[in-house]
C-alpha cells in the first residue's frame, strides 16, 4: 500500500468539508477524485499534502515522501521558469538540482520559455510549471489538483502520458481530481466520488457506469450526473 | 535559507518601480518630518556697522575697563555678520534680503557710556519676513540684554564701591583724575570731637550740631542704598537646569528621528511585503511542507528586510554626514542601533505580514501602524494629563520604533538614555515579535 488516510474528517467553523473519508492509493495506481464544486476534493489533497491538519483521522505517510501541485500555481511571478525549478530544486535538497530542473525542462518542453520570467506565461503553461515544481523530487506519491483544467487538448495529452509514464515506470502511486470525468475514465485506474464531504462511490470506472442502473449505459459523464442526483446531490 | 534569501533578492532587484517607492518614499517623509522639526537656518545674515573709531571700544567706568567687541562678539556667535561700511549700505543689504537686519553703533556710544550723557543708543534695523525677522530680533534683543546685565552689573559694581568711598573714605577715580576722599564717617568723628571741645555757648554750635545730624542720617540712607542698588541691577536671577529629557539640540535629533522613520517604514513594509508575498504567490504552502520551517521563514524575512533597511539608514546617515557635522567616531556606534532597530522594526513588519494574505493588505496594515507609532513616540511630557502620558509610554515601549529613535540618537548624538539599553530593548522586542508571527502564522495557514 503506497498510501492511506483513514476516517478523516475536517471543518471550517460550522461547514463540515470532510467526513469521515477514507482512501488507500497502492503504488503504480492512478487514482482519480471526482465530485462537484466544493465537494471537499482540494481540501482532501491539502489534508494528504500535510498543509491542512484533519479535525480527526489518520495518515500513513510523512508529508516530506508526497509530492503535491496544488490548484493554484504555487510559484514565484518574479523569476524565470527556471530559477523557479532552481529554487524548488535546491529547496527540496535533490541530488544535482541543475541536471534535475534541465531534465525536466525537456521532460514539460518548456525549455524554449526557460529564461522567461514566470508572469510573462499563459496560464496554461504557469500551470505546467507548476506541475513540473511538484514533480522534481520524484516522489512516491504524487497529488495533482485539477492539473490539467488549465491546458490546450494537446498539453493535457502530454500531461497524462507523462504522469500515466511515471505510474507505470516508476511505481509513482497518483492521485487527481478533476472536472474532466472522461478524462478519470481514461486515465483512472480507480474513482472515488465525493459529495458535499462524503465518499459517496470508490471503484473502477467501469463499476461507476454500472452503478448507475436506469438509464443506457453509453456516456459516462452523464452516468456520473445521473448517479449524483440519484443520490440527492 | 540562503536559497530563499537569494530568491528574495532576485524578486527585490526585479521589482525596481516597487523597491524605488519603498526606499524613497519612507526616506521623503522622514525628511519632511525632520524638516519641519528643525529650526530656520541657525545664523541669520546680519549686517554689522560699527561706527566707533578705531581703539576706542574700550571704555573705562571708574577705573574699570569694558571691551565693546567683547558684547559684539557674543552677537556674532547667534547671527552670521556681514560687515559694511556705512549706514547706507546697511539699509541696502537689509532692503535687498541679503541680510535679515542691520545693527549699527554709533560713533558716540562709548562718549555717551563715558561721560554719563544719558543712555548709549544701537541702532536695529529689521526687514519685514515676518517668519524670520521674530527669530533674528529674538536673538539679538537677548544678546542685547546679556550686554546690557553684563554692563549694569559693572556699573553697579563701580557704584558700591563709590557709595563705600563716600561713606568710609578712600580713592575715588573719575575721568578727570583721582582724590582722596574723607568719607562720611571720618567727617562725623571728627566733628564730634569738634563739638565736644567747643564752649557750649559759642555761636558755631548750632550750625556744626545740624552738619553733625545730617552726616549721621546720611550714613543711614547711604547704608540701605547698597543692596537696593544690587537688588535693581539683577531683579532676578534665573538659574537653568535642564531635567532628565533629551539634551540633543533639536536639529540633531530631526537627524536620529529622519533616520528611524525611514528605518521604521523600510522594515515593516519590506517584511510584511516579503511574507504577505510568499501566500500572494501560493508558494507559502509548499515552502512550509517541510521544505522550510516556519521559523526559518520568518527569520530569513526578518534578515532581509532588516538587512535592506539597515542599508537605508547607513546611507542616509553618511549622506546627511557627508553635509553637516556628524562625528563619524561613532561609526561602530550607528551600525550597532541601525541593526537593532532594523531588526526590531521587520520583527513587527513579519508580525503585519503574517495576518495579511496579500502584499497590498499587507503594506496597508503596515502603513496604518508604522504612522500612529512614529507620531506617538512624539508626544513630549506634559502635552498631554498625566494617565494618558503613561499610556503612551507603555505604547511606545511595546513597539520598537521609540526604542530605534532613543538607540539612533544615543549613537548619533550621544544623548540619554545610553545606546545599549535600547539596543537590549529592542532585541526583547525582535524576539516578542517575532514570537507573535509565528503564532499568527499557526492560526491563519494555508
Ligand atoms: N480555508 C477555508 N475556510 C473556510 N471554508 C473553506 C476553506 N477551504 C475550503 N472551504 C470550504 O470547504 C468546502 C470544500 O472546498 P474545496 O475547495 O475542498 O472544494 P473542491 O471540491 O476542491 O471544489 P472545486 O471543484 O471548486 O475546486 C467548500 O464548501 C469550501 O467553501
Ligand atoms: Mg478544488
Amino acid at each position: 500500500m503506497s498510501t492511506e488516510a483513514r476516517g478523516v474528517t475536517k471543518r471550517f467553523g460550522e461547514r463540515i468539508a470532510l467526513r469521515d473519508v477514507s482512501l488507500s492509493v497502492a503504488e503504480g495506481e492512478l487514482l482519480a477524485i471526482i465530485g462537484p464544486n466544493g465537494a471537499g476534493k482540494t481540501t482532501l489533497l491539502s489534508i494528504l499534502a500535510g498543509i491542512l491538519e484533519p479535525d480527526a483521522g489518520e495518515l500513513s505517510r510523512p508529508m516530506r515522501e508526497i509530492g503535491w501541485v496544488p490548484q493554484q500555481p504555487a510559484v514565484y511571478g518574479k523569476l524565470s521558469v527556471r530559477e523557479n525549478l532552481l529554487l524548488f530544486a535546491r529547496l527540496e535538497r535533490v541530488a544535482d538540482p541543475a541536471a534535475v530542473v534541465e531534465r525536466m525542462l525537456a521532460q514539460t518542453g518548456l525549455a524554449d520559455r526557460a529564461d522567461d520570467e514566470l508572469g510573462t506565461l499563459s496560464g496554461g503553461n504557469r500551470q505546467r510549471v507548476n506541475i513540473a515544481v511538484g514533480l522534481l523530487a520524484d516522489p512516491p506519491v504524487l497529488l495533482l489538483d485539477e492539473p490539467s483544467s488549465s491546458l490546450d487538448p494537446r498539453q493535457r495529452e502530454r500531461l497524462w502520458r507523462f504522469v500515466d509514464g511515471l505510474a507505470r515506470e516508476n511505481r509513482t502511486a497518483v492521485v487527481f481530481t478533476t472536472h474532466n470525468v472522461a478524462e478519470a475514465e481514461r486515465w483512472a485506474d480507480r474513482v472515488l466520488v465525493l459529495a458535499d464531504g462524503e465518499v459517496v462511490f470508490t471503484g473502477t470506472p467501469a463499476e461507476l457506469r454500472t452503478a448507475e442502473h436506469h438509464e443506457e449505459r453509453t456516456d459516462f459523464e452523464g452516468a456520473f450526473v445521473r448517479f449524483l442526483r440519484e443520490r440527492g446531490h | 535559507m540562503r536559497w530563499l534569501l537569494l530568491k528574495d533578492l532576485q524578486i527585490l532587484r526585479r521589482s525596481k518601480l516597487l523597491v524605488g517607492l519603498l526606499v524613497v518614499y519612507p526616506i521623503a517623509i522622514a525628511l519632511l518630518i525632520g524638516l519641519a522639526l528643525s529650526r530656520g537656518p541657525d545664523k541669520p545674515a546680519v549686517a554689522f556697522l560699527n561706527q566707533v573709531p578705531l581703539g576706542q571700544a574700550v571704555t573705562n567706568v571708574g577705573g574699570e575697563e569694558i571691551d565693546f567687541s567683547r558684547y559684539a562678539d557674543e552677537i556674532f556667535e547667534a547671527v552670521d555678520p556681514v560687515r559694511v561700511k556705512t549706514r547706507a549700505e546697511a539699509i541696502e543689504k537689509v532692503e535687498s534680503g541679503a541680510a535679515l537686519a542691520a545693527l549699527i553703533i554709533p560713533p558716540d556710544v562709548v562718549d555717551r557710556l563715558n561721560g554719563g550723557l544719558g543712555q548709549a543708543e544701537i541702532e536695529v534695523l529689521y526687514n519685514g519676513d515676518a517668519l524670520k525677522q521674530s527669530y533674528v530680533q529674538a536673538t539679538i534683543d537677548s544678546q542685547l540684554a546679556r550686554a546690557n546685565a553684563a554692563l549694569s552689573a559693572k556699573i553697579r559694581d563701580v557704584a558700591v564701591e563709590d557709595l563705600a568711598v563716600l561713606t568710609d573714605g578712600g580713592e575715588i577715580h573719575t575721568p578727570i583724575g583721582s582724590h582722596d576722599l574723607l568719607g562720611l564717617r571720618t567727617a562725623k568723628e571728627i566733628l564730634a570731637a569738634t563739638l565736644a571741645e567747643l564752649p557750649a555757648d559759642a555761636p558755631v554750635r548750632a550750625g556744626i550740631e545740624r552738619v553733625d545730624d545730617f552726616a549721621g542720617q546720611a550714613l543711614i540712607g547711604l547704608g540701605f542704598a547698597t543692596p537696593a542698588l544690587r537688588a535693581v541691577s539683577a531683579p532676578i536671577q534665573v538659574e537653568t537646569t535642564v531635567l532628565s529629557g533629551s539634551r540633543t539640540p533639536l536639529d540633531a535629533y530631526a537627524v536620529a528621528l529622519a533616520v528611524a522613520v525611514s528605518l521604521l517604514l523600510v522594515s515593516v513594509l519590506l517584511a510584511a511585503g516579503v511574507l504577505a508575498l510568499e501566500r500572494e504567490e501560493q508558494a507559502y504552502g509548499r515552502l512550509v511542507r517541510g521544505l522550510v520551517a516556519k521559523t526559518t521563514l520568518l527569520a530569513e524575512k526578518i534578515a532581509l528586510a532588516a538587512g535592506c533597511s539597515a542599508l537605508v539608514g547607513l546611507a542616509m546617515l553618511c549622506g546627511i554626514g557627508a553635509f553637516t557635522g556628524v562625528d563619524w567616531s561613532r561609526f561602530g556606534l550607528w551600525i550597532a542601533a541601525l541593526a537593532a532597530g532594523a531588526l526590531g522594526c521587520s520583527a513587527l513588519g513579519v508580525a503585519i505580514g503574517a495576518l495579511a494574505r496579500e502584499v497590498r493588505a499587507a503594506s496597508l496594515l503596515g502603513l496604518l501602524l508604522a504612522l500612529p507609532l512614529a507620531f506617538l513616540a512624539l508626544v513630549p511630557s506634559g502635552a498631554v494629563a498625566g494617565g494618558l502620558y503613561d499610556v503612551v509610554r507603555v505604547v511606545n515601549a511595546a513597539f520598537p520604533f521609540k526604542p530605534t529613535l532613543q538607540a539612533l540618537d544615543a549613537a548619533v548624538n550621544g544623548a540619554e538614555p545610553g545606546l545599549w539599553g535600547s539596543v537590549a530593548h529592542l532585541l526583547a522586542l525582535t524576539a516578542a515579535f517575532a514570537a507573535l508571527a509565528r503564532l499568527a502564522l499557526r492560526r491563519f495557514t494555508a
